[in-house]
C-alpha cells in the first residue's frame, strides 16, 4: 500500500503545475488501489460468516457488506486526496507566519470565529437545558434523561477544568486525578453520615481536604518530571482506591457508603411533606425539582471553577504556572519559587476535584470505590488533552463529546437497516472511541482548540498558535 | 573604593572525579563589566552555574554585596533565592525564553516577586483590588520601557518563540533586567549574532552598566565584544585562573596566548611574533 501511495505522489505534489486531469487520474487510480487492498482484506475477514446450522457450521455469504466497505474506502480515500490537493495548493501560496521578520497583523481564523459563536451557544444551552429538555420531551418528568445527562456532562466539564490547572496550565502530567474526586466524595459521605453535617458545610470542607491531599501528593513528586511524575500520580490514585476498599471500619470497604443525605435547597428538603420545597413555594410536588436543582448546582460549581481559573491565569501565579510549563529552569533563574508554584497548582486542581466529588456523592446518595477507578482518571485526562491543553472552552466541548458521544450511540437504531438485525451501535463504543482518538492525533494533535490566548497584551489580544506552546514535561 | 559586587574565593567544583573548577578566586567590581573568557571546556559555565545557584560548589565562598552594604553568601541560598533576595539575574547559553508566551508576558513573569506581593499572594488579586491593578499597570510600563530599548515594541504581543534569534537574545537580557538585578550574568550573549547585532549588544550592555547601575559578568567567545566593552577580564583554562586584568594586559599576557593557541611556554615569543598578537581573531585553536 505504501508503494502505491508513493507512486501516485508526484502527481499530487505539484498541484499548480500538473495538468488537473492527470492529477485526477492519479488520484482515482490511487483510490481504486486502496479499494482493491480493502477487498483483499475483506474476502477472508468479512465475506463469509459462520453460523451454527442444524448440521454443524454453515457459511453465510455477505458480499453486499464487502461491496459497501470497499466502496466506502474508495470514496473516503478519494475525498482525502482531493482535500489534501486543495490544502497543498493553498499552502503553497501562503507564507508561514514563522518566517515573518516584521509584525504580522493576523486575522482571526475560521476556528476562532466559530469558537466565539460556539461559546455563546454553549453557555445559552447550558443555562436553559432543563427548559429546553422539558419543551422537547413534553413534560418535566420525561425530560429526566436529558437533565441527568447534562449533570453527568457538567461533572466531567468541572473535573476537566480542575485538571486543566494541573496539566494544561502548569504542565504537570497527573494520571491520578480521580483520587481527589474520591477524597471529596468520601469527605462529604463520611462527614454527613457520621456527624450529620449538612452539604453546604461539607462542600468547602471536601475541597479543603482534597486540596490538602493534593499538597501531600505534591511534596514527594516535586522533583519528578514527565513520565516519572505520571507513574507516581497513577500509583497515588490506586493507593487511595485500595485504602478505600480495605479500610472497612471507616469507609465501609467495597460495599461503599450508602444512604448519604440528599441535597437540600439551602436547608429546605425536597420532600412531599409540608416542610418540603414544593409546599413552601406553594407548587405541586415533583421529584424532578431536586434533579433540576442539582443540575443548576453543578452548573454553578463548574462556572465558579472556570471563573477562578480564568482569573488566576491573569494573576502572577497563573503566569508563573504557564512559565513553569514552558521552562522550569528559566523560572528559577527569575526568582520564582517552583516548589510553591507547583504545590499551589496541585492543591487548587485537587480542591476543584474535591468539590466535584462531594457533588457526586450528594447526587448519587451512594458511593463505593468502584466509581474511582483508573479509567475515570484516563477519561478526565483524555478530555483535557482532546480539548486542547489550557483551553477552557475546548475542555468543555471535549467533555460533551466524550460523555455525550456514547449516549448518542444508543439512538442510532436506524443503522440496523444497513447492518442487519441485531446490530447494536453501543457495542462499538470503544472502537469508535479509539478511532476518534487516532483521528484527533492525526489532524489536531494539540487538541480541538490548540491556540493560547495571552494573559495580557498591549494592543489587540491575538491568539498564539499551539506550535509555539510547550506541552509541559512535569 | 567601593566593595566588589561579587567576590569569588577558592571556588572548587567537582563532578565525581572531574574537577571542573579548581580553587578559583576573582572579584567583579561594582559598576564594571567583567568578562570571563577561556577556551571551550575551561569551566566558565560551571562558574556561572555556581554563582547563580544552579550548582552547589564543592568548596569556596561566593559573596555578593549590595549597594546598601548588606552581603549575601550565594552558595548557601536555594536556587531561586539567588535571584529573589541576592538579586543576581542570568541568561543562558542556549536561550531559555518562555516560547509560547508573548514577549510582554515574558517580561511580566520576570516581575513575579513584585506582582505576587502586590496581589497579596493571589488572594487580593483574585478580588481584583485597585492596588493590584495599579501594580500591574506599573509592571507593564516597566516592560514597555525595556521593549522600547530592545526595539521590540511592535512585536510585544507575539509569541517569544517566533522571534528571530537576535531578538530572542535581546529579550532574554531584558527579561533578566526586569528582575532588578545588582549583578547580571550573561552566558555568551553575542553567540550567533551578526556584526550589527553585536554592536547593538555592546550599546545595550553599556546602557545597563551606566544608566541602570547594574554590574555585568559575562562569558563570551566573541573577542570584538569582550575587548571593546569589558573593564576587567578573567581568563580560565582547565578550571584554573591563568590571568586577570584589563583588556590590554590580557591581550599581551603570554599564558593567555599559550592557552588559546596551544604552544609550549618557551615558544610563546616565537608565536607572538608570527601571529602579531592576533589573539582576537584566533580563538579555539587549542
Amino acid at each position: 500500500m505504501a508503494r502505491t501511495a508513493s507512486d501516485a505522489m508526484p502527481a499530487a505534489a505539484l498541484p499548480g503545475t500538473a495538468a488537473p486531469a492527470g492529477a485526477l487520474g492519479g488520484i482515482l487510480r490511487d483510490a481504486a488501489l486502496y479499494a482493491l487492498v480493502a477487498f483483499g482484506l475483506c474476502v477472508p475477514l468479512v465475506a463469509y460468516r459462520t453460523d451454527p446450522g442444524p448440521e454443524g457450521l454453515v457459511l453465510v455469504p455477505r458480499w453486499g457488506l464487502v461491496a459497501i466497505l470497499c466502496g466506502a474506502i474508495f470514496v473516503l480515500r478519494l475525498l482525502q486526496r482531493l482535500l489534501l490537493l486543495r490544502r497543498d495548493a493553498r499552502r503553497a501560496l501562503t507564507a508561514s507566519p514563522a518566517q515573518a521578520t516584521e509584525a504580522v497583523a493576523g486575522e482571526p481564523d475560521a476556528g476562532q470565529k466559530t469558537s466565539k459563536v460556539g461559546l455563546k451557544v454553549f453557555v445559552a444551552v447550558a443555562l436553559t437545558l432543563p427548559v429546553l429538555a422539558t419543551l422537547a420531551t413534553g413534560d418535566l418528568a420525561s425530560s429526566r434523561y436529558w437533565i441527568d445527562l447534562g449533570i453527568l456532562i457538567l461533572t466531567y466539564v468541572m473535573l476537566g477544568w480542575g485538571l486543566n490547572i494541573v496539566v494544561g496550565l502548569a504542565g504537570l502530567l497527573d494520571l491520578g486525578y480521580v483520587a481527589f474526586y474520591a477524597v471529596g466524595a468520601y469527605s462529604y459521605a463520611l462527614l454527613a453520615t457520621t456527624f450529620g453535617l449538612s452539604f453546604w458545610i461539607c462542600l468547602p470542607l471536601a475541597g479543603l481536604f482534597a486540596g490538602l491531599w493534593g499538597m501531600l501528593l505534591g511534596f514527594p513528586v516535586l522533583r519528578l518530571r514527565g513520565d516519572y511524575l505520571a507513574i507516581v500520580t497513577l500509583a497515588f490514585g490506586e493507593i487511595i482506591r485500595l485504602v478505600l476498599i480495605n479500610w472497612t471500619d471507616v469507609t465501609g470497604g467495597a460495599a461503599g457508603v450508602s444512604s448519604i443525605p440528599r441535597a437540600t435547597f439551602f436547608g429546605i428538603p425536597f420532600t412531599a411533606d409540608e416542610d418540603g420545597f414544593a409546599a413552601k413555594l406553594g407548587i405541586e410536588f415533583n421529584t424532578m425539582h431536586r434533579v433540576v436543582f442539582l443540575y443548576y448546582l453543578i452548573l454553578v460549581l463548574a462556572l465558579i471553577t472556570n471563573f477562578v481559573t480564568m482569573r488566576l491565569r491573569r494573576l502572577p501565579i497563573g503566569r508563573a504556572w504557564e512559565a513553569l510549563r514552558e521552562d522550569e529552569i528559566a523560572c528559577r533563574s527569575l526568582g520564582i519559587d517552583t516548589t510553591a508554584t507547583k504545590l499551589t497548582a496541585f492543591a487548587l486542581g485537587a480542591a476543584f476535584g474535591g468539590f466535584a466529588g462531594s457533588f457526586f456523592a450528594v447526587r448519587q446518595g451512594f458511593i463505593s470505590p468502584e466509581s474511582f477507578t483508573f479509567l475515570e482518571s484516563a477519561i478526565i485526562l483524555a478530555i483535557v488533552v482532546l480539548g486542547g491543553m489550557g483551553s477552557q472552552f475546548g475542555v468543555a466541548i471535549a467533555a460533551v463529546a466524550m460523555v455525550g458521544g456514547p449516549e448518542l450511540l444508543r439512538n442510532l437504531g436506524f443503522l440496523s437497516a444497513v447492518f442487519g438485525e441485531g446490530f447494536d451501535p453501543s457495542e462499538y463504543r470503544l472502537l469508535l472511541f479509539g478511532l476518534a482518538m487516532v483521528a484527533m492525533m492525526v489532524w489536531r494533535p494539540r487538541g480541538l482548540i490548540s491556540v493560547r490566548m495571552p494573559s495580557v497584551s498591549l494592543g489587540e489580544r491575538r491568539a498564539i498558535s499551539g506550535a509555539h506552546v510547550s506541552e509541559g514535561h512535569g | 573604593m567601593v566593595a566588589p559586587v561579587l567576590t569569588v574565593e577558592h571556588l572548587t567544583m567537582r563532578f565525581g572525579g572531574l574537577t571542573a573548577v579548581s580553587d578559583l578566586s576573582f572579584e567583579a567590581r561594582t559598576g564594571d563589566i567583567t568578562a570571563l573568557i577561556g577556551p571551550n571546556g575551561a569551566g566558565k559555565t560551571t562558574v556561572f552555574n555556581c554563582i547563580t545557584g544552579f550548582y552547589k560548589p564543592t568548596e569556596g565562598r561566593l559573596t555578593l554585596a549590595h549597594a546598601d552594604g548588606s552581603t549575601h553568601l550565594l552558595e548557601r541560598l536555594p536556587n531561586h533565592q539567588v535571584n529573589r533576595t541576592a538579586r543576581v539575574a542570568r541568561t543562558f547559553q542556549n536561550i531559555r525564553l518562555f516560547p509560547g508566551m508573548t514577549v510582554l508576558e515574558n517580561l511580566l513573569v520576570a516581575q513575579h516577586k513584585t506582582l505576587m506581593r502586590a496581589s497579596g499572594y493571589t488572594v487580593l488579586g483574585l478580588l481584583g483590588l485597585k492596588s493590584f491593578r495599579d501594580a500591574e499597570a506599573a509592571a507593564i510600563e516597566k516592560a514597555k520601557g525595556w521593549l522600547e530599548r530592545i526595539d521590540l515594541t511592535a512585536r510585544a504581543d507575539e509569541p517569544a518563540g517566533g522571534l528571530p534569534y537576535g531578538a530572542q537574545r535581546r529579550l532574554e537580557i531584558a527579561r533578566a533586567m526586569c528582575t532588578d538585578p545588582v549583578l547580571l550574568c550573561l552566558d555568551e550573549p553575542a553567540a550567533g549574532l551578526n556584526p550589527r547585532e553585536s554592536a547593538d549588544l555592546n550599546a545595550l550592555l553599556r546602557h545597563i552598566r551606566d544608566a541602570e547601575a547594574t554590574s555585568v559578568l559575562l562569558i563570551e567567545h566573541d573577542m570584538s565584544v569582550v575587548m571593546e566593552i569589558s573593564d576587567h577580564i578573567v581568563v580560565l583554562d582547565y578550571g584554573k585562573k591563568i590571568a586577570d586584568g584589563t583588556p590590554e594586559e590580557i591581550r599581551t599576557n603570554p599564558s593567555v596566548i599559550a592557552a588559546y593557541l596551544g604552544v609550549e611556554d618557551e615558544e610563546v615569543e616565537a608565536v607572538e611574533a608570527e601571529v602579531g598578537l592576533a589573539l582576537p581573531h584566533q580563538e579555539h585553536t587549542a
